[in-house]
């Protein structure tokens, strides 16, 4: 049954990717994108990941998405299903990538765990998800957290100057 | 049970479709969705990772990309409309100020 369930969402991730990378029409890129967010939560879910899982629909299919579906809005559709979808440099980047994931896939062929930490999953079922993860979030990783913050006003700030009328 | 490495060879094939996305496509749009499909494939991994290594590491790190991933689309898309503002073009080859 898992196998059947992670075979679904491996295929339809990577098919889902495919589509996004190929569409001429933006708009059916950004809603492939959806799909696939939906289908890696999923994955985050066979992974004991609940909340991770929650952040990805809520962040990725929520907000960062409808961010892009504004930025579309600018775009000239008419003119984009026109001109061809990819820069002259294509035969150039294939096989660059091509090799790249062929090295890697031999590097990473024999993959495994190597290390065992105290988070067990049943530390995790007697602790429940989010309690652990905040735990550890809040005590271990506040440093990392508060720079978080700072990188997120940046970007608030980056966005307001860059999109203002006069530089 | 699946092993870990068939979580790590799906991200591995994410990614490298992120990247050819990246690299080839003429739309600074998909270009930039092209970026979040990596991280995505990163976070996959880191995720798979902690699950395996019984250690909630991976997760936090996947937590922080998840932000960073945020905080990085506000700022392309908000690069993207001040370019549409002053050229009014939206493809990577018709931007040559620079002589890249």
């Amino acid at each position: 049954m898992i196998h059947f369930l992670f075979g679904y969402l491996a295929l339809s991730i990577i098919g889902l990717s495919l589509f996004i990378i190929t569409r001429k029409n933006p708009v059916h890129s950004v809603l492939g994108m959806l799909f696939m967010f939906i289908h890696v939560a999923a994955l985050y879910l066979l992974l004991n990941a609940e909340f991770l899982a929650a952040v990805q629909v809520i962040v990725y299919a929520g907000a960062i998405l409808v961010l892009f579906l504004f930025a579309i809005m600018i775009l000239n559709i008419k003119e984009e299903l026109e001109i061809s979808l990819f820069v002259g440099s294509w035969v150039m980047a294939l096989p660059v990538v091509i090799g790249l994931f062929i090295m890697l896939l031999l590097g990473l062929k024999e993959a495994g765990p190597t290390y065992s930490g105290v988070h067990t999953i049943e530390f995790i079922k007697t602790a429940t998800h989010t309690k652990a993860f905040g735990k550890e979030l809040f005590m271990n990783y506040i440093l990392p957290f508060e720079i978080i913050s700072l990188i997120l006003l940046v970007a608030i700030v980056g966005a307001i100057v860059l999109t203002k009328k006069r530089l | 049970m699946i092993e870990l490495k068939w979580y790590i060879w799906l991200s591995l094939a994410v990614f490298s479709i992120g990247m050819i996305g990246f690299l080839t496509r003429r739309n600074i749009i998909i270009i930039l969705i092209s970026v979040e499909l990596m991280l995505n494939a990163v976070n996959i991994n880191l995720v798979a990772m902690s699950h395996y290594m019984q250690d909630l590491r991976g997760q936090m790190l996947a937590f922080f990309v998840i932000a960073v991933a945020a905080a990085e689309a506000a700022i392309g898309l908000a690069i993207v409309i001040a370019l549409f503002r002053t050229k009014a073009v939206g493809h990577v080859d018709e931007v040559t100020e620079m002589k890249g």
